[in-house]
Formats: structure tokens, sequence, C-alpha cells
């Protein structure tokens, strides 16, 4: 196991350093006219090249990365070109923001998939409709088209939650919940499509196998062959969905919170691909890629866990 | 050898039949309708709109539907009307660029990776993985500024990052088929590899394509329509992304403005998962059959009344047993009876498909799904099973009527050690402890010959063999000491020399035990080993029951002595008994 999380790690840290090498030469080979954009159109020849030797883009590419990859390994990210802190600061006062999202998000996804799925599995029916009905309309419908339709209802007309902004569960509980419950809306309904099948699928593959005739042979209760045997042996299958899912959240949280005006890591993203504030995207790209390997290397030792014929 | 011509892959239905079909499944025709509309108003748009996208009227601001703005005008006094049907057309490009993208990368490299294998495969399935782990929109975004706001060039970009879909579908059709028969036909009389690509290869994963592609348009369409909303687009060119974000600006304004772009964007993508689904549908209508509950309800009346025989174990009368085919039910078991006495074991033979394991099966209540008892009655031990609650029917299962399968391996539950799946039905049918029921099991262990019954009750099943697992189960199904025994095929699935130590532990057990067994098998060698009398089994009908050395000595039917005559042409009846393995397996 351990082998198998050092090999894991390495790879990890391969695939780390391919993508921020291209998302370097891809983001700041466009970087001409960043201090242009930074200054504004009224900018004379001679603070633009002032401001480009601040940032260092006047310098060979190469040179940059290899600044930007010695800071980065000692967990310095630089300095945000328009705001004036540190990248490391910034991400880090926005990353709980998105995370407390995008987990009960995925909480939220896992139970409503798990419970519909099994449904769906057991007993066909109205589960099985349900689950099709929402495996169209999920995936049909944008996450952040549904967000505003989730603020005209209950936020303009309703007035049961507030449209926009967010508050710190330190703060208050309750109104952490009340600020997320809409945009977290807006974010499960497509994962809850997509997860729920797979959950059917992977169900009914367990419940086919023959070791659960044999078990139901032998008198085991209905409830342990399906709770405890089929669903454990179903898991592996759910969980990979899951990990997939909390990608695409990640990436959907982004136009969410820009619809709620949540101040979280994508709406930092957003604002900084239309500014061209370059480290803070790479900043936010090697945050992303370290959240995924953390979920996906979580996953594969709880698949570890669950299956033993999986050797790590 | 004449050029072999390699016969044409199976299930391969012409593209003309597909597309039939699916217009004839009532959403397949609706959704492709809604498609052409769609994709008819993105070539037509400069007729159909009546104003040009950019057209302003300073006066019509957020204005209401009506006065020539059939939907009213946006935040800029533009036609919204005329801005959803241009929207449609850059809309429809940008799924087009990426999809075109996604599948040419995808499609081509999972071809190679499935067909040459090897390290080509590692190299791209971890490129694959690694595409997959990106958050495609942070992607997106962070490219943003050298991609520029061409959409389009966006789109190229989440077209690699859809690729990989593309690539794992295509490789695992191709590794499943690349091993067929037609395949290797092709490949040995002399086909280039291009060439078997070409023409049986594209064949088969054709259509799960075709899938994944509607699939993707869609995915295409909602993200390009998110970089639009975002802003991320050139704002000069009509989307329908950018309108909601227009709509999103006005949203405290008019309210039901951001309603038309995101029923588009719905309805088109909508549209392409219908289609996919019907797509799906029909590819796996060959195997469907008419759902259970749709058949007509059926309950077995009870034949006669309960034996009276107190000495007669079960008594299986004129059963029959269904599933629900394409036109009504399909008998696979057609009156089939039997009597089993306390402590006989009755060899079941016949064929597969002879109705054996189907005649075994409802004895436990546990026929597959969809599968009924339509007629005919089970009667264990003075009561009649055969329409029995499935309540009921289980305090029955474990305790008085016990399971040995045919394939060892796949029926342990992979996921927990072997003490775990023995102790179970001994705590919940005898309602012991868990530490009796440990005791008990280890016990059984050593009975059944394990040589070291605590390794194995804490191994799991991956790290026993096939013979051991098959003891295992053998002391699973002993474990509460059933009335009646049935084991479908206990060997078939041994090597040889295995098949005859597990035999004489089961003859073993029963001799010890007193219980009454039915053995399914095909293999008179079997029969003559362990069984009292047999039945032979034919299309779902007994055709002929006797004594085991009656039936060797003498059989009747046509049937049985071409069975017998089958194993016995260069066997002899075993007539000695091989007693030093069971010193082995003690």
């Amino acid at each position: 196991m351990l082998s198998y999380v050092s090999k894991r790690l390495l790879s990890s840290l391969v695939l780390l350093a391919l993508v921020t090498t291209l998302t370097f030469a891809m983001v700041f080979g466009g970087a001409d006219n960043v201090a242009q954009n930074i200054l504004g159109d009224n900018a004379t020849d001679q603070q633009i090249a002032d401001l480009e030797t601040k940032l260092g883009i006047d310098r060979p590419l190469y040179e940059q990365y290899g600044t930007w990859v010695a800071k980065a390994v000692r967990g310095d990210l630089g300095m945000s070109w328009t705001m004036g802190e540190s990248v490391s600061k910034i991400l880090s006062g926005r990353l709980p923001v998105t995370l407390s999202m995008v987990v009960l998000a995925i909480v939220i996804i896992g139970v409503v998939s798990a419970l519909l799925g099994i449904a769906a599995a057991v007993r066909g029916g109205w589960a099985d409709r349900v689950i099709q009905l929402i495996s169209v309309v999920g995936f049909s419908l944008p996450n952040f088209w549904l967000g505003l339709i989730l603020v005209v209802v209950f936020a303009l007309n309703l007035r049961w939650l507030p449209a926009t902004g967010y508050t710190d569960f330190t703060t208050s509980p309750t109104g952490w919940l009340a600020s997320l419950a809409l945009p977290v809306g807006a974010l499960v309904l497509s994962g809850i499509a997509s997860a729920s099948q797979q959950v059917r699928g992977a169900m009914i593959d367990a419940l086919r196998q023959d070791y659960v005739r044999t078990l139901r042979a032998g008198g085991i209760k209905p409830s342990s062959v399906l709770f405890r045997h089929a669903l454990r042996n179903a898991m592996p299958a759910a969980l990979t969905v899951l990990s997939l899912q909390f990608i695409g959240l990640l990436g959907g949280a982004a136009i969410i919170e820009r619809v709620f005006a949540i101040p979280g890591l994508g709406s930092i993203t957003v604002q900084a691909a239309l500014s061209g504030d370059i480290p803070i995207l790479m900043g936010v790209v090697v945050t992303m890629i370290i959240l995924v390997v953390i979920v996906n290397i979580a996953i594969d030792l709880t698949n570890a866990w669950v299956n033993p014929k999986v050797r790590l | 050898m004449s050029a072999a011509t390699p016969a044409p892959a199976p299930a391969a239905s012409s593209r003309e039949s597909i597309a039939l079909s699916v217009l004839t499944n009532p959403l397949g025709l609706i959704a492709a309708i809604l498609l052409v509309l769609v994709i008819a108003t993105a070539v037509f748009a400069p007729l159909i709109a009546p104003f040009a996208p950019g057209d302003l009227q300073i006066f019509k601001i957020n204005a209401p539907p009506g006065d020539g703005y059939l939907l009213g005008g946006d935040g800029s006094g533009r036609d919204i009307f005329s801005r959803l049907v241009y929207g449609a057309r850059n809309t429809l490009i940008g799924a087009l660029i990426a999809l075109s993208v996604a599948a040419a990368i995808g499609v081509t490299a999972g071809l190679f990776a499935g067909y040459f294998g090897g390290r080509r495969e590692v190299v791209m399935s971890w490129i694959a993985d690694g595409l997959m782990a990106l958050p495609a929109l942070i992607v997106l975004l962070a490219f943003y500024q050298s991609l520029g706001s061409s959409i389009q060039v966006s789109m190229v970009i989440f077209g690699i990052m859809l690729s990989p879909g593309f690539y794992r579908l295509t490789r695992n059709l191709v590794n499943g088929v690349k091993h067929e028969l037609y395949v290797d036909a092709a490949r040995v009389s002399g086909l280039s590899d291009m060439r078997i690509i070409a023409r049986h290869i594209l064949l088969v994963i054709r259509a799960p394509v075709i899938i994944q592609t509607s699939i993707v348009a869609g995915i295409s369409i909602v993200i390009q329509a998110g970089l639009e909303f975002l802003g991320l687009g050139d704002p000069s060119v009509p989307t329908w992304g950018g309108m909601l974000q227009d709509a999103f600006a006005n949203m405290f304004v008019v309210p039901t403005a951001i309603l038309w772009p995101g029923l588009a964007i719905s309805i088109t993508v909508a549209s392409f998962v219908l289609l996919a689904n019907a797509i799906r549908d029909r590819l796996q209508q060959g195997n469907r059959t008419a759902p259970a509950s749709k058949m007509p309800k059926v309950v077995a009346k009870p034949v006669g009344a309960a034996p009276t025989d107190n000495d007669l174990l079960l008594d299986i009368r004129e059963l029959v047993v269904g599933y629900p085919g394409k036109t009504g039910w399909t008998e696979v078991v057609k009156g089939v009876s039997l009597q089993l006495r306390k402590g006989e074991v009755l060899g079941l033979v016949g064929e597969s498909g002879s109705g054996k394991t189907q005649t075994a099966f409802s004895v436990l209540g546990l026929l597959s799904t969809g599968g009924r008892i339509l007629s005919g009655s089970i009667w264990f031990d003075g009561r009649d099973i055969a329409n029995l609650p499935e309540d009921e029917m289980q305090k029955l299962r474990g305790k008085r009527i016990a399971y040995v399968p045919q394939e060892p391996m796949s029926n342990l539950d992979p996921a927990f050690r072997i003490g775990f799946q023995l102790t179970e039905p001994m705590m919940t049918v005898l309602g012991i402890s868990r530490s009796e029921a440990k005791a008990r099991a280890l016990k059984l262990l050593a009975k059944v010959g394990m040589p070291d019954p605590m390794r194995t009750y804490k191994a799991y099943p991956h790290q026993i063999s096939g013979g051991m697992a098959q003891r295992v189960l053998i002391a699973r199904a002993i474990s509460c000491s059933p009335d009646l025994l049935i084991a479908d095929e206990p060997t078939t699935a041994l090597d040889v020399t295995v098949q005859a130590e597990v035999l004489e532990l089961l003859r073993d057990l029963q001799a010890e035990m007193g219980m009454s067994v039915i053995l399914v098998t095909h293999n008179f060698g079997v029969v003559a080993d362990i069984c009292h009398r047999v039945s032979v089994m034919k299309d779902g009908k007994v055709v002929e029951t006797a004594d085991v050395r009656t039936l060797f000595a003498d059989p009747q039917h046509d049937y049985t002595k071409m069975l017998l005559g089958a194993v016995l042409d260069d066997v002899t009846p075993r007539t000695y008994r091989p007693r030093m393995l069971k010193e082995v397996s003690a």
C-alpha cells in the first residue's frame, strides 16, 4: 500500500509538472499585452515597459518558468498582479468557501444518488422512472441557468433565501446553509443525474452475481444481502463516479459562484482570467490539481479497503 | 484451402435500419424533429430572423414582447427572438468543433490503443487519465488570455479535454472484439490491420460512438454557454450563453428574459440526450423481453392433497416454470414430477437447457428475475411451498433446504472473509452468538477437510483454490443441518482429482447426517458414484426415473440410452470406490 501511494504520488507529480508547464507556456506565451490591460489604454510606453520589468515578463519564458517553479516548490506562488496580495493568501482565503460548497454538494449527490439508485435497482417502477427523468432533465439544464431560475423563484419572488453572497460557517451555521442552499441546489441536479444511474447500474450488476443467489439460498436476510453484500460490492463503481463528479463540480463552481456572487476559487478564477492575472491562474491550476489528486487517492484507498481483491 | 471470406460482424445492423427504428420510437422521433428544427434555424437564420442580431432600437431596451419584437428586447434594445435564431448557429458551430476534435482524437487513439495494445496503450491511457483529472472549465478559464475571446478556439481545447471519453469507449470496445473469431479469421486470411480496423472493428464501435457523440454534443453546448455566460465570448457574436449573461445583468428588471436562451439550450441538449437514449434502446432491444410486471398474474394451484407418506420429504407434482418471453410465457419446466425420500440421494440428469437447474431453483424459491411457477405443487415435509410468500420461504432456506452451487469462486462474496461468510448464516438462521458460530465454523472447516481451518477462516475468497472454495460452500450449506441439500453440478467447475474428493465428501456427509440430496448433474459418472435414484430430464420433462442400478443396466427411454451411450463408450462404470482418497481429504 505504501508503494501504491508513493507510485500514485509520483504519477501525480508528473501530471502536475506537465500541466503547470503547459499552462505556463500557454498563459505566459499569451501575456503580450498584460501590462497594457492592467494599466489601461492611457498608459505610456515607458509605464508599460516599467511594469513588464517589474512583473518579470520581459524576460525569456524559460527563465520566468524557472523562477516560478523554484518559488512554487517552496509554497510561494508569487504576488497577484492586480490585487496587490500574495497568491497563496488570496487562494487560502477562498479555498474553504469553494470546498464547503463542493463538499456539501458531493454529500448530497452521494446520498440522493445512493437512495435513488438502490431503489431503482431493487424495485424498478417509480424509482426507475424518476431516475430516467432526472437523467435527461439534469443533463439538459445548464447548472447556471438552473441557478438563475432558483434565484428568480426563491430569492426574488418568494424571498425565502438570499440571492447572493456567502456567510461563513463560523459566523452563522444557519446563515451558511441559507447562503449555500441555492448554489448547491443548482450544482447537484446534474451530478445526481449521472451518479444515480451509475449506482443503479452497479447495484444491478452486484445483485446479478452468483453469490447473491447463494447468500439468499443460505437464509441470509434480504436487508443484509442488499446493504451488506451487494452494496459493498457496488461501492467501487459508485465511488469512482463521485471522484469524477468532484472534478466536474470544481469547474461548475466557477460559474455558480459568479451567479451567486460567492467569493470562492471559481469567481476569482473568472476574475483573473478576464483581467489577465496570471499568477492567480497558475495558483488556481496548481490548487485544483492537488485537490483532485488527494480526492482520487482517497477514493482508491477506500476502494481497496472495500474490495480486498484490489492490491495496492 | 480457398481464400476464406471472414464472416461479417454479428449484430451489425445497417445504418438505415437503426435510423428507421429510432424514428419509430416516439421520444426518438420528437428529439429528431427538434434537432432538425434547431439545425434548420441555424442554417436559415437570416431568412427566419426578422432583425439582424446587432440591430439596436434604443427605446426597446428591456422592452416587453410585442410591437415587432416577438420575445421583447434585451438590455441593449436588440430583438431577443432574432438573437436566439442567430445564437443557434453559433452554438451548433461551437459544439460541432468540440465534437469533431474530441471524436477524431479519441476514436483514433482508442482504435490504436485497443488494437495494438502494449506500451502505446499504457502511455495513451495515462494521458487520458490525466486529462480527465482536470476540471475543464478551469483550464479554459486559465487559457482565456492566450486563446482570446474566440469561443471557437476554446472549443478546440475543450474538444481535446473531452477526447478521453471517446478514447476509453473505443479502446474498451476494440479490446472486446479484437479476439472474436471473425477478426481472427480476417487476420489469418491475410487482411492488413488497416483493412480489419476499417471493415470489422469500425462496424462494431459505430453505434456506441454515435451515442457518445450525441452526449458530447450536449456537454459541449452547455460548457460553451457557460463560457459565454461568464463573459469569455466575443460580445459582438450573438450566442445563447451571451444572451443569458445579458439577461442576468438585467435580471432584476426583466426576470423572464433568462427563460428563452436557457430553454433553447435545454431543449437542444435534451434532444441530443433523448436521441442517444433512443439509439441505445434500439441496440439493446435484441435481448429484451416483456417486463414481468406486464405479464398476466398467475397463481399455481396445488395439485392433489398433501402426501400422507411420512417418509416422503419432497413431492414435486406437475411443476411448470415459465419466463416472460416476447410473446407470453416461455416454459422451461413443463410438468415435472419428482419424489424424494428422507435420506435419499436423487440424481437429476440432463443436458444443459433440459430444465434440471430451474427445477432445483423452484424448490429453493430462487428462480431468476421474471421466472414464475406457473402451475404444479412442491410438497416439502407436508407443506406446499410452490406459492409460499418470500418471507416464509426465507425461513426454510438455509435451515431446512440448503444449496451448493456449481461455480465455487463466483459464489463466495469477494468482499468478505470466509469466516464471516460461514458465521453469518449460522447467526441468522440458528440465532447463535458470534463466538459460538466461530467455534462451529472452525469445526466445520476441519470436517470438510481444510488442513488449516483458522487460516481458511481468515482468508478472503480470492486467496483460496476452487476446490477449497467448494468445500467452504459445502460447509456453509450443511452448517444449519438441513433436511434437503440441493447441489447444482457441485463438481463440474473443479479439476478431475478434486472432483472425486468433493464427491467423496458429499457422500460421507450425506451418510453421516442422513439428509436428502438432489444432485443436479450432466455426468453419469457422478450419478453412479453417489446417487440412489436417477431422474433423466429432457426439454423440461422427466423422461425416465429409476433406481440407479436399474437405469444403468436397463435404460428404457431412447434419450437415456443415448446419454449413457455417449458416456459409456470409452469408460467402464466404476465398481470400486477410491477409499484412499478419503484418507487424503480427512
